[in-house]
C-alpha cells in the first residue's frame, strides 16, 4: 500500500509542483503572485478540448496549438494589463491579476458553460501500466510523471544554457541594472509570462481527466500550487519543485492515514505552518548584501 | 560632437533637479563632471540612460546627432553607451562570467564576445581566478572592476562612469583611474561623473563643475585645476594667508 501511496503522491505533486513552477517564475521575475494562473490554464485546457472533441485534430497537433495559445495568452496579460499599470505596487499587481482570473473565469462559463465535461487523453487514467499484487500505476500516472519531469528539464535548460535564460535571471535580479545592459527588461518580462502560461496549461491539461472538465476545475489544484510554492520559497524553483513533490506526499499521508474528508485542509494547513516558522520558505536562499 | 544635451529639466514629482543644463562631448576624450552631494550628477546620466520615466521635461539629448531623449534605455545602449552606475548593481547570483556575457547582451559576434572577454582579464587580472565565483562573493573593488568590464562588453563608443571611486581604498582608487586613461587611449571616449575631485581632474581632458543642477564652470582640465575657488571648494588647498598668519575673510566663489 505504502508503495501505491507513494506513487500517487509523486503524480499529485508533480501536478502541483508544475503549477508552483508557473508562478515562482512570474514571482521571481516581478514580485507578483499571479492568482490569473489556474484560470488561464483552465481556458488553455477548454482549446485542447474544442481542437480534439470539436475540430477532431490529432493529440500532438492540439497540443502544440494549445501551447501557442497558452504562450500568446501570457504574453497579452502581460502587454495589456501588468505593463499599463503605472507605478504599481503588489495591491495593484494583486488585483489586477484577480481582475483577469474573473474575466477569464466569466467568459469560460459564457462559452462553455459550467457543465461537467469529461476530458479524455490518450494516456487514459483506466488503463493499467503495471500491476503488482502491491500497486497499480497508470497510463495517465506515468505520462504525468515524464511530462511533469520533461517539462523541469526544459525549463532548467532554458534558464541556465542560453541567451534568453541569461537575460530572463538577470531581469529577476535587478531590471534596472539589466536595462542598462541593454536588456529589453519588458519584452523578456512578458516572455516569461508566456512560458509560465505554458508550464499550467500542461498542468491544467494533466488535471482534466482526473477530475472534471470545467470552469472551477483549477481552483482546488491553485491553491494547492501556490501553497507548494510557499512551502518550497517562492523565489527558488529547485525549492518549488520540492515544495510540490512534499505537499503531494504530505497530502496523500494525511488523506489515508488521519481523515479523507479533510484531505483538502493539508494545503492550508501547510502554509499556515510555513508562514509561523520560516516565512520565506524551505529553500529561501538568503543573500546577503554587501554594501 | 558625440553627446550633446540641450537645456534639459528633470523633476522628481514637483522637485526640478537639473535646471537646464547643456554641455557636448567630443569623441576620443575623457570629460569629468564634478559636483557636491546633490548637485544632480547622477541624475543627469540617469536621464541620459532615459532610466527616469517620462523625464527630461524639457530640453534636447542628441548621440551623433540622432535625438535619445525619451528612448527606452536599452535602445540607447544599442546605439553605444555603456553605463557604469553608482554602486556597481553587479548581478550577485550570477558568476563574473554570466555577467560579463550579461553585458554583451546586445552582441551577436561570438568570436568578438570572446575576444573581448579576454581582453577584460587583461584590463583586470583580478577578475581571472573568479569567473566561476558569484559576483556577490566579490569584494567591493573587484565588484567596481567587474561593473566596468561589463559595460565595455557591449563594445560601447561612450563609457559612462557614475562614482567608480565610491567606497575603495586609495590605492585601489589609483588603480581604477589607472584603467579608466588606458580604456580611453584604447578608443572609448568617457564621462565621468565624481566627487574625488583630485583624481578626476587629474584624469580628465575637459571638466564641469555642477552645483544645484547647474553647471557652474567649465573648461580644459589644466585651466580648471588653476582656479581659484576649484583650488578652495574643491580640491581643498587654500592660498597664502595674509601676512597676519590669518584669513581675514571668508572667500566667495565667484561664480555666484
Amino acid at each position: 500500500m505504502i508503495v501505491q501511496l507513494l506513487i500517487s503522491s509523486l503524480v499529485t505533486g508533480s501536478i502541483y509542483a508544475l503549477i508552483a513552477l508557473a508562478m515562482a517564475i512570474i514571482y521571481k521575475a516581478s514580485e507578483i503572485p499571479n492568482f490569473a494562473q489556474g484560470e488561464m490554464a483552465m481556458v488553455s485546457t477548454y482549446i485542447t478540448f474544442v481542437l480534439l472533441s470539436t475540430f477532431g485534430f490529432p493529440f500532438l497537433t492540439a497540443l502544440v496549438l494549445t501551447l501557442t495559445f497558452a504562450f500568446l495568452l501570457g504574453i497579452l496579460f502581460e502587454f495589456l494589463l501588468i505593463r499599463r499599470a503605472k507605478e504599481p505596487n503588489l495591491l495593484g499587481f494583486i488585483i489586477i491579476t484577480l481582475g483577469f482570473q474573473l474575466l477569464l473565469f466569466g467568459l469560460a462559463g459564457w462559452k462553455w458553460g459550467s457543465d461537467q465535461r469529461t476530458f479524455t487523453l490518450p494516456f487514459s487514467e483506466s488503463e493499467v501500466v503495471v500491476r503488482t499484487s502491491s500497486f497499480v500505476l497508470t497510463e495517465h500516472n506515468l505520462a504525468s510523471l515524464i511530462i511533469a519531469m520533461v517539462i523541469m528539464v526544459i525549463l532548467y535548460l532554458i534558464l541556465n544554457h542560453t541567451k534568453l535564460g541569461l537575460a530572463m535571471r538577470a531581469c529577476q535580479q535587478n531590471v534596472g541594472a539589466a536595462m542598462f545592459n541593454g536588456i529589453p527588461a519588458n519584452r523578456i518580462l512578458g516572455i516569461t509570462f508566456g512560458i509560465s502560461s505554458i508550464v499550467g496549461a500542461i498542468a491544467g491539461i494533466l488535471v482534466a481527466p482526473i477530475t472534471t472538465l470545467d470552469p472551477t476545475m483549477m481552483w482546488d489544484p491553485l491553491v494547492k500550487g501556490f501553497a507548494a510554492a510557499v512551502l518550497g520559497s517562492m523565489k527558488s524553483l529547485p525549492g518549488v519543485v520540492i515544495g510540490g513533490l512534499l505537499l503531494g506526499l504530505i497530502e496523500n499521508l494525511f488523506g489515508f492515514y488521519v481523515s479523507l474528508e479533510f484531505k483538502s485542509i493539508v494545503a492550508f494547513g501547510v502554509i499556515m505552518l510555513i508562514l509561523f516558522i520560516k516565512p520565506s520558505g524551505l529553500f529561501a536562499k538568503h543573500y546577503i548584501r554587501k554594501v | 560632437m558625440l553627446l550633446e544635451i540641450k537645456n534639459i529639466e528633470t523633476f522628481y514629482d514637483k522637485i526640478k533637479i537639473l535646471n537646464g543644463i547643456s554641455f557636448s562631448l567630443e569623441e576620443g576624450k575623457v570629460t569629468a563632471i564634478i559636483g557636491n552631494n546633490g548637485a544632480g550628477k547622477t541624475t543627469m546620466l540617469n536621464t541620459i540612460m532615459g532610466l527616469i520615466d517620462d523625464q527630461p521635461e524639457k530640453g534636447k539629448i542628441t548621440f551623433r546627432n540622432k535625438p535619445i531623449q525619451l528612448v527606452d534605455t536599452d535602445k540607447i545602449v544599442k546605439m553605444g553607451i555603456a553605463y557604469v552606475p553608482e554602486g556597481r548593481e553587479v548581478f550577485e547570483e550570477l558568476t563574473v562570467k554570466e555577467n560579463l556575457l550579461v553585458g554583451a547582451y546586445i552582441r551577436k559576434d561570438r568570436k568578438g564576445i570572446q575576444s573581448d572577454l579576454v581582453k577584460m582579464l587583461e584590463y583586470f587580472p583580478a577578475l581571472k581566478s573568479r569567473l566561476n565565483q558569484l559576483a556577490g562573493t566579490l569584494s567591493g573593488g573587484e565588484q567596481q572592476m567587474l561593473a566596468i568590464a561589463r559595460a565595455l562588453m557591449s563594445d560601447p563608443t561612450l563609457v559612462i562612469l557614475d562614482e567608480p571611486s565610491l567606497g575603495l581604498s586609495p590605492l585601489l582608487v589609483q588603480e581604477i583611474f589607472k584603467i579608466i586613461r588606458e580604456i580611453n587611449r584604447d578608443g572609448k571616449t568617457i564621462l565621468l561623473v565624481e566627487q574625488n575631485a583630485n583624481m578626476a581632474i587629474e584624469v580628465s581632458d575637459q571638466v564641469y563643475i555642477m552645483e544645484n543642477g547647474k553647471f557652474v564652470l567649465n573648461g580644459p582640465a589644466d585651466e580648471i585645476k588653476d582656479n581659484e575657488d576649484v583650488r578652495e571648494f574643491y580640491l581643498g588647498l587654500k592660498e597664502v594667508d595674509s601676512l597676519k598668519g590669518y584669513q581675514r575673510y571668508k572667500r566667495r566663489r565667484t561664480w555666484r
